[in-house]
């Protein structure tokens, strides 16, 4: 019991090394001028930089505002806000139109030749190829960002909930329909958690394209968010500023995948795969 | 004064196509059950005793001939004739008490009745400590006992059975063997059972139907007299087990045969 306590702490010290090692040979690089610091600062000044992005900009007031509302009124805090935004009401928006497409085309073979070929055509189009096209159509602001995210959640979760309908063993259906189940029963009860491994797999790939396009969507279609911060920064040569806003996006993105892997874990404690991580 | 059997098989054949190859997997098939008998299929793998069953449970009507449960025509799957399958096919997303239930609410049945009878089948089955685990927590024996008790739920005066302890080790197939006989002689179940274990069916079974390798007939339809419960140790059991080990490797050697002939075929 001891031993293994041990052992853990070194093993969680052992993670640490490599990140230290770099931050250290990236400080002493840029602090003994070997890169120019202008190109890459010091670890420390993106520190620093970080801590005043995310910090309020402006000096408490209590007249003005609440404490709480004070706090979370940095700058990071409202462009990590703005951008979890767009990635949510896009990934709701589109997994909401591409479960009930993916079950139906699943599970029936008419709907899915009437769909299939037009999806086949569309979906080896990056979301990033639809920029031109969502900013003509919806112009700039939240519209054509959420436009595009929810094109890159569409089809990930379309097509792996295709998949898994139509991968249900097939001795489930005949388990359940020697119980007498109707097609209702055997739809709610068999087909839809039976997929359901699937259809999470396709959610998880949905949630990465749908970060990965809100970045770029900020960059060109609104004047907000870590993706537009980043690229604004890049004008004013703010190099700190730059990479303090990645290593924001980073723990973002590192942020819903572990929530999405704990939904995962939960909704599929019965899975054989998942024991007990 | 005949009594009506409660299952007839009738000149049931069975024909699989696939591309330009034929295979007859059954062949006039003519089978009387009395209700509460205790059938055993016995046969080589390939003998059509899974299509038989597969027919009279509904999913793989015979092409021709007909099956009759209680006079009428088997057209379709249904909880009057309930499967246990060998692959156990519980649903991994339920827990045992889930899947106990389940064709119990597909029914409708009210809750409080259904947890009654829940109840009861699981400490019927002992796995009253189970009721909240899925079926990955299990092991194949107790997978087994939730299968049977899925099917117990129904009441079906029909239990079809496709091999379902033939995944098992032998101590726990001979547990679940009893427990089974304790089952079919408390609920006077009809039940048909499907095996390839001449021991299984002579320890089981009213009537051993011996099968023949494609296309699939009957070879041989013997009476098992001897009283419950059975010991494999006997001179009659080891008579029986030596006159149907005859007729089963007959069988057992032109499959093996056809195997040579065919590598490719399944």
């Amino acid at each position: 019991m001891k031993n293994s306590f041990r052992e853990k702490i070194v093993g969680n010290l052992q993670g640490f090394l490599v990140p230290i090692a770099v931050l250290a040979v990236w400080q002493w690089l840029s602090s003994h001028a070997i890169v120019n610091p202008q190109i890459l600062p010091t670890p420390t000044a993106v520190l620093a930089k970080w801590w005043e992005y995310l910090m309020p900009m402006e000096a408490y007031n209590a007249a003005k505002s609440g404490y709480l509302a004070w706090i979370f009124s940095g700058e990071l805090i409202r462009d990590a806000y703005s951008s979890l935004y767009r990635v949510v009401v896009g990934f709701l928006v589109g997994a909401s139109m591409a479960l009930p497409l993916g079950l139906m085309m699943g599970a029936n073979d008419r709907i899915y030749q009437l769909f299939n070929p037009l999806i086949q055509v569309l979906r080896p189009i990056p979301p990033i190829a639809f920029i031109p096209l969502s900013i003509l159509w919806f112009g700039l602001g939240n519209p054509p960002a959420i436009f595009l995210i929810v094109i890159g959640a569409f089809f990930p979760i379309l097509m792996n909930t295709i998949a898994g309908v139509r991968h249900v063993d097939s001795i489930y259906i005949r388990a359940a329909r020697s119980l007498g189940a109707s097609q209702t029963m055997m739809f709610l009860r068999v087909i839809l958690p039976a997929a359901t491994p699937y259809i999470l797999t396709g959610a998880r790939i949905g949630v990465g394209t749908a970060f990965i396009v809100v970045i770029v969507a900020e960059m060109i279609a609104v004047n907000n968010g870590l993706g537009y911060r980043i690229l604004e920064a890049r004008e004013f040569f703010w190099s700190d500023k730059i990479i303090a806003g990645m290593f924001s996006i980073g723990l973002l993105g590192l942020a819903i995948d572990t929530g999405m892997n704990r939904l995962n874990n939960y909704l599929l404690k019965w899975h054989r795969g998942i024991e007990s991580k | 004064m005949t009594v009506q059997p409660h299952i007839r098989i009738s000149q049931a054949g069975k024909v699989f196509s696939s591309g330009d190859r034929e295979v007859v997997a059954l062949e006039d098939i003519n089978l009387s059950i009395a209700s509460g008998e205790f059938i055993c299929l016995l046969g080589p793998s390939g003998c059509g005793k899974s299509t038989l069953l597969n027919a009279v449970a509904g999913f793989s009507l015979p092409t021709t001939g007909e099956i009759l449960v209680d006079g009428n025509p088997v057209q379709s799957p249904g909880p009057d004739r309930g499967m246990v399958f060998q692959e156990y096919a519980l649903f991994p997303w339920m827990t045992v008490e889930k899947n106990i239930a389940f064709g119990l609410e597909i029914q409708k049945q009210p809750k409080a009745q259904i947890k009654e009878k829940v109840d009861a089948l699981l400490k019927m089955l002992n796995l009253q400590d189970f009721r909240d685990r899925y079926p990955k927590d299990l092991s194949g024996g107790m997978r087994q006992r939730v299968a049977i008790a899925r099917v117990l739920a129904l009441d079906s005066p029909i239990m079809l059975m496709d091999d379902p302890f033939g995944a098992l080790d032998s101590l726990t197939r001979r547990n679940l063997q009893d427990e089974l006989l304790r089952i079919w002689m408390e609920f006077k179940k009809t039940i048909i059972f499907v095996t390839h274990s001449i021991e299984e069916s002579i320890y089981l079974a009213d009537r051993i139907v011996v099968m023949t390798y494609r296309p699939g007939t009957i070879k041989k339809d013997v009476s098992v007299t001897m009283p419950h419960p059975r010991d494999p140790s006997s001179a009659e059991f080891n008579d029986l087990k030596k006159e149907l080990s005859l007729l089963v490797m007959e069988e057992q050697s032109r499959h093996h045969q056809e195997e040579i002939k065919t590598p490719a075929a399944d």
